[in-house]
Parts: C-alpha cells; sequence; structure tokens
C-alpha cells in the first residue's frame, strides 16, 4: 500500500505543472470573448502535449496517448488546481464521442468529434420522453425513412442545455417492436437547428433552466446519420450510458462540497458561537466525514484497481449512489446552518447575482442534491440495478422487459 | 499510488479464512459462543501456527515483522468469521511489550508471545473514572504507582483476562505497565458480557507489583485498538451484506425468491453502500498508523466511529431482512450482532472518536 505515486509519475505531475505555468495565464479583466479565445488556445495546446482526450486517435483531434489511469488522475488534478481549462463537459465528449468511437462510421467520426472535443459543437441528449423516464425502453417517438432522409416526430425531455446546443442523439423507434421493446429502436443524430424542431426551457425547481422539452415536427436527419445498425439503438446507447453514470460520481466532488460546507459551519453561528463549535454539529461534521473519506478511498481503491488491470467489481455501480447520499447529507446540514436565511430566495443559478449573494446560495445545493438524485437514473433505479447486476438477485416479474 | 492490499497479504487473509472456514464450522462457533470455556482453546492453537499471534513482532523473536495494515487484512478475516479467539487482546498486549518494553523485558516474553504459547491482554478502561466512555482514552487514564512501584486500581472491559499470562494497563499521562499473572493482589473477575467470542473481565489491582513500560504508548496502543476494531467490523458487516443477499436468493414467499422484490432489494442496497465503501477506511487508517503520523490518530478514530456504526446498522438490518429467522439463537447472525455491539463500544462509542476527530481537525 503506498499513497505516493512512483518517481516517474512526479515527473510526469512536474511536466503536467510546468506545463500549466507556461501556458495558462488568465485574465479575469480581459472581455469574455478574449478570454475564450484563450481556453481554446490552452486547450487545443493541451491536446498537442498529451493531457487531454487521451483516449481519442489524433486523427479525430484528441490525443491518443496508451491507457493510463494515473496519469490522467495527475492531469485532472493538477488542471483542476489551476483552474486550468479541461475536456469539455457535458454529454458530447462524455457520451457521443465514445459512442461514435465504438458504433460510429468513418465519415461520422470525422464529421462530429473533432469540432465536439474543441468545445464548437455542443450537444443535447434524447432520451426520455413524457411518459418514458425510468422505463426509458417504452420511448414512443419515431423516425421514418423517406427517400434519403430520417422525418421524426415526437416529443423528448429532461435534455440538458438543450436550448444551447447544435445537435441531438436521439432514441427513435424506426422498426416494429418484434416483441420486445428495447427491439426496433435507433440512434440517430439530428441538428437541432431546423425548423421542424421547438425547444422550450422547463423552469426548474432552482428558477433556473437547464433542461428542455424538444418537440419534433416532421424534423428530418440524413440517412446515414444513423449510428449502429437499424434497430440496434438500445445496445449502442447502453455504452454511454455506463459512461454517464461513472462520470456523475467523483470522490473529488463529495470532497469539495465537505470541504465549502466547514468553511460555512466555521462562518456561520448557533447559539452565538461559530456554528463548528456546536457539539452536534462537530458530531455532524464528523458523521459525514467518515462517508466522504470512505468515497474518496473507494475511488482510490477502483483506480489502483484499474491501473492494475484488476476489475472493480460492484462497488464502481455504487458511485453515484453514493455521490448522492453525500450530497442529501450536506444539504441538511447547509441547511441547518443558514438557519433563517433558508426563508430568502437564492440567486438563480448562473444570473449575476450569484457573486454577491449571501449563505442563502446553498438553497441551490439543498435543492440541486435533489436533481442529481433524479438525473442520470434515480436513486431507486441504481437501487435496481445494483441489486440485480451487482448483487444478481433476480428481477421483479413487473419491470421485466 | 497503490491502494491496494499487497499478493502477500492478500495470501495471508485467504490462509487464515481458509483455516477458519475448516475449523470454526457454524456448530463449532455456537458451541464456543455457548460454553463455559473463555475461547475455543484447539482453535487459537491452530490461528497461533499460522503465525497471527506475532504478525508486528521482529523476526528476532520468532515473529513475521509485519505492519499494522497486515494485521488489519487479518482482523476483518477474524471479523467476519466471527471467531472465538483471544487475537485482538493478545497481539495489542504483545503490541505494547514492543513498544515500550526494555530488552530484558521483551527478550523474555515477546518470543512467546509470537508464539501464542504465553496469552497477552490489555487493560485499557479505567473503572474508577466517573464517565465512562471517556475512560478508554488514554488522555484521560488517572491511576498511577505508589512509592512502592506498586498499583491499586481497577479495570473494565479486559478480554479473556482469566486465562491472560501478561496484562498491560493504561496508567496517568499515557504510560502503560505490565501485569504477570498470579502477582500479588491482582483479582480477575469475569464480566456477563454480551459478545461472548470475546468474554470481558473485571481486573482489580490491590498493592499490585507491576513493571512500567518506558516511554508513553497508551495513544499509539490505543490508534492500534480501533485500527484493529475497524478492520473487525468491516469484517462483520461485509459478512451481513453476504448473507443477506444469499437468503434473499434463496427464501421464496409469494411463489419466488423474496430478493426479487424492490423492497428488500433497496433495503439490502441501502445496508451494502454503507458498507463496501467504507473498506478503504480501515486501510487508509491502518496505513496511516505505519507511515503517515501526522494523519494516523484521526484517521484511526475516524475508521473505528464510522465501521464500528455501519457494523451495528448493517447488522440490525440484516435481521430485518431475514424475518424471524434472524432473531433467533441457532442463527449465526446473532453473534455476529454481538460483536457489533462490541466493536462499537470496546474502546470508547462513535460519538467519543467523532468529538476527537473535529478535535483533531482544528474544528
Amino acid at each position: 500500500m503506498d499513497l505516493k505515486y512512483s518517481h516517474a509519475y512526479e515527473c510526469f505531475r512536474e511536466e503536467v505543472e510546468a506545463f500549466v505555468r507556461s501556458y495558462w495565464k488568465p485574465d479575469p479583466k480581459a472581455p469574455k470573448s478574449e478570454r475564450k479565445a484563450a481556453e481554446s488556445a490552452f486547450r487545443a495546446r493541451a491536446i498537442e502535449a498529451g493531457f487531454l482526450y487521451r483516449s481519442v486517435p489524433r486523427a479525430y483531434g484528441g490525443s491518443e496517448q496508451t491507457p493510463d489511469v494515473l496519469k490522467a488522475q495527475i492531469i485532472r488534478d493538477t488542471f483542476a488546481l489551476a483552474r486550468a481549462p479541461g475536456e469539455i463537459p457535458g454529454v458530447g465528449v462524455a457520451m457521443v464521442v465514445p459512442t461514435l468511437m465504438e458504433h460510429g462510421t468513418e465519415t461520422q467520426k470525422q464529421r462530429f468529434i473533432r469540432p465536439t472535443l474543441s468545445g464548437e459543437y455542443l450537444w443535447a441528449q434524447g432520451y426520455s420522453e413524457p411518459n418514458a423516464g425510468s422505463d426509458l425502453a417504452s420511448l414512443k417517438t419515431r423516425a421514418e425513412l423517406v427517400d434519403d432522409q430520417w422525418v421524426i416526430n415526437g416529443q423528448k425531455i429532461w435534455s440538458t442545455f438543450a436550448q444551447f446546443a447544435h445537435y441531438m442523439f436521439v432514441l427513435t423507434r424506426t422498426e416494429p417492436t418484434d416483441g420486445s421493446k428495447q427491439a426496433g429502436i435507433s440512434y440517430l443524430l439530428v441538428d437541432l437547428k431546423q425548423p421542424g424542431i421547438t425547444i422550450r426551457p422547463l423552469k426548474q425547481i432552482t428558477g433556473g433552466a437547464e433542461f428542455c422539452e424538444v418537440f419534433f415536427d416532421n424534423a428530418t436527419t440524413p440517412r446515414d446519420w444513423i449510428v449502429g445498425e437499424r434497430g440496434a439503438g438500445w445496445a449502442v446507447s447502453k455504452s454511454t450510458l455506463s459512461h454517464e453514470r461513472s462520470a456523475l460520481g467523483g470522490a473529488s466532488t463529495s470532497v469539495g462540497l465537505f470541504d465549502k460546507l466547514v468553511e460555512l459551519a466555521r462562518r456561520r453561528q448557533i447559539n452565538g458561537l461559530p456554528a463548528i463549535q456546536d457539539p452536534t454539529m462537530r458530531q455532524r461534521l464528523a458523521t459525514l466525514k467518515g462517508s466522504v473519506d470512505s468515497h474518496l478511498y473507494s475511488s482510490y481503491r477502483q483506480l489502483s484497481m484499474t491501473a492494475h488491470g484488476q476489475e472493480p467489481g460492484v462497488v464502481t455501480l455504487m458511485n453515484k449512489l453514493v455521490s448522492t447520499q453525500i450530497g442529501h447529507e450536506v444539504a441538511k446540514i447547509a441547511r441547518d446552518l443558514i438557519g433563517s436565511d433558508l426563508l430568502l430566495a437564492p440567486p438563480v443559478e448562473g444570473s449575476a447575482g450569484g457573486k454577491t449573494a449571501g449563505d442563502e446560495k446553498w438553497i441551490n445545493q439543498f435543492m440541486g442534491s435533489l436533481g442529481i438524485a433524479i438525473a442520470g437514473g434515480t436513486s431507486n433505479i441504481q437501487r435496481n440495478v445494483i441489486a440485480e447486476r451487482g448483487f444478481g438477485l433476480p428481477r421483479e416479474d413487473s419491470v421485466r422487459p | 499510488m497503490n491502494f491496494l492490499l499487497s499478493d502477500e497479504q492478500l495470501e495471508m487473509q485467504r490462509s487464515v479464512e481458509r483455516f477458519l472456514n475448516e475449523r470454526c464450522s457454524s456448530q463449532q462457533l455456537h458451541a464456543a459462543f455457548d460454553g463455559p470455556a473463555e475461547f475455543d482453546e484447539s482453535l487459537w492453537k491452530g490461528l497461533c501456527e499460522l503465525g497471527v499471534a506475532g504478525m508486528l513482532l521482529p523476526d528476532t523473536v520468532g515473529g513475521m515483522d509485519l505492519e499494522l495494515i497486515d494485521l488489519a487484512a487479518v482482523a476483518e478475516v477474524i471479523g467476519r468469521a466471527a471467531a472465538p479467539v483471544p487475537w485482538m487482546g493478545h497481539v495489542l498486549g504483545g503490541l505494547a511489550l514492543q513498544l515500550g518494553g526494555t530488552s530484558a523485558l521483551r527478550e523474555h516474553w515477546l518470543p512467546k508471545v509470537a508464539s501464542g504459547e504465553c496469552l497477552a491482554t490489555v487493560a485499557l478502561c479505567e473503572s474508577t473514572a466517573t464517565e465512562a466512555a471517556e475512560s478508554w482514552q488514554p488522555e484521560q487514564w488517572q491511576q498511577e504507582l505508589d512509592a512502592d512501584g506498586c498499583l491499586s486500581g481497577s479495570y473494565s472491559f479486559v478480554p479473556h483476562a482469566t486465562q491472560a499470562n501478561i496484562l498491560v494497563v493504561g496508567l496517568h499521562d499515557g504510560r502503560l505497565a505490565l501485569v504477570e499473572r498470579g502477582a500479588k493482589g491482582l483479582t480477575v473477575t469475569p464480566q456477563n458480557g454480551i459478545d461472548r467470542t470475546r468474554r470481558l473481565c473485571h481486573v482489580l489491582l490491590e498493592c499490585t507489583p507491576v513493571t512500567l513500560l518506558d516511554g508513553a504508548h497508551g495513544a499509539r496502543l490505543r490508534d492500534a485498538a480501533l485500527v484493529l476494531l475497524a478492520a473487525d467490523a468491516y469484517g462483520g458487516a461485509a459478512r451481513c451484506v453476504d448473507m443477506a443477499v444469499d437468503y434473499a436468493k434463496v427464501r421464496e414467499q409469494f411463489g419466488q425468491p423474496i430478493g426479487r422484490f424492490q423492497g428488500l432489494k433497496h433495503q439490502i442496497v441501502n445496508m451494502a453502500i454503507e458498507v463496501e465503501p467504507a473498506r478503504g477506511l480501515y486501510w487508509h487508517a491502518a496505513h496511516a498508523w505505519d507511515h503517515l503520523p501526522e494523519q494516523a490518530a484521526s484517521s484511526a478514530a475516524l475508521a473505528k466511529a464510522h465501521l464500528g456504526e455501519r457494523f451495528l446498522q448493517a447488522a440490525r438490518d440484516t435481521v430485518e431482512a431475514h424475518g424471524g429467522i434472524g432473531y433467533t439463537w441457532e442463527y449465526d447472525l446473532q453473534i455476529l450482532f454481538k460483536r457489533a455491539m462490541f466493536d462499537h463500544a470496546w474502546m470508547g462509542t462513535p460519538a467519543t472518536h467523532r468529538s476527537r476527530v473535529a478535535d483533531l481537525a482544528g474544528w
């Protein structure tokens, strides 16, 4: 057991740190367009140096490095520490790129991967429908091949940032069901900027609007923008769902959240004393620290196992639920720390008021932790997945496909 | 970065596990639990032959010269099996001698401790202090030797003291002293402990001659005890999860395995996600005790508080997941349940150690 990195990896860390020092010189006072350009330029250099998109071939805009989870971790840590731009967040890089790498045609790879990695193309997910949530395979949006185009009709929902996206990956029904709900679904790529598509942001419980309803009314997409075979979309989408789940489970997010909570407890008061001195609060924080440290060390273990070519097993299925539980507990403690500020409306996320707001901004975490519990598969669905795929318990008859 | 047990550590776990599977069947476990003997002598002898009695001791005395992480890995396996052996008190007693014994004392006792020929234990809970939970902590110990180097005082919750040849007792300022069986004024009285796999005794000393150990290693010894308890608790808790999963697959009601029902699935998963990811807490605490001195006390306290609590909750949840059979004396679960109570309370409650975590974090 050794929590330190070996000399070779420490040398690599120095190399990454030197790179970041040389090329990442943010100017917070510069206009937004200049800052965006500086980020893009840095990102391009980082790809060139082999630090971003390591699993994507150079031909498609990646840096094509030998897989090494420890190097990847060192890069993430170093970039995060310097607040340097890393890989573009969101479903494009997390879901579309790996799906295209696995199932896409050469033309699709050439056409879509590079601009997605650079952030030029933003993507939205077209999976859930009003009547197909946890039971995703019962989706009803249809696509029909007319001449050289797919003609799409139906409705998608909970598409994160669809209002800003250029393209969507959509699960549609193109073939007869053939007995099973999963059969007959195809995975299509669609340009969102067309008359047949209406996007309506949904105002959510926080007052922000991060996701949208997307209506398809004879929308079209080229015949060859299908990923994988006709009717094989369910299998194609499966690989991307697991990508999303692991991406949501970050232990470092939990650690960061906990540190901020401790700062809040130092700042707030209970019975006229700093809340951090309140015996009950100290117990609650120490109890939560047990869960946060567990999550962190569990991630070290998973990282180590992957680095040694071992399969971490059931624990990988637990990451999202573990993060979610920590988020809930942080929310409860923060709620009690901010006291009467719970009566105030928090700043709408992403709005200008965020910077000047007081501790009522924790209300966004209080509500947002519920969003985490729902997005990417609700907690109860996570429990089914852990029980069935992790422990081999039988599926309930009523939810059989 | 290699946060994994080594091949040697995994092999040690497997060999102890194989031995316990063979020699500590459910029947033998219940016999030991219900029987009059303080522990299962033949089981203990067999374990000592595997070397577990002297893992932390130098090879010059017949030990294995290993680290606390190696012991903790074995503690997990012993906890999983609920083995009725005096291992934990014994290795802690040996550690105290190793830390603070003069060379003469070490040469005399440690070879016999390493082989298991001599049984050691530790008396770390002063029973004279007013607040019971606090008296486990070396910072609170009060006992002092008199002018003649003799000790008068009493200790509670001392494991297997009626059989032990030597006892290490805690003193003021976190110092430690050695008491030999048969010493003048030493009275050992069995307590009616809840966990009959780890029998407890009350120890009374009246002007008893003791040998003061060098230094003040009480806190270091306490931290090692917390790590081993945390590891034991992880092993027990993981066994509870496995028992609940296995039972859900075989028990049928309404014409189907009960594990098909989401109500039970979710109950089991809620328990499992509190246990499986927490394994690293005891690994980290052991590693910190071995190599990261500035984190050792806090990490040990956190691991013991967290895993002690999680084991007890997992045991309760597993009883519930089983229904009636889980509530019976004849089922193994009742023994794990009581070991969970031991791990929760011995060396101080989760609340005590969480307060220490808060103090050590500078909150």
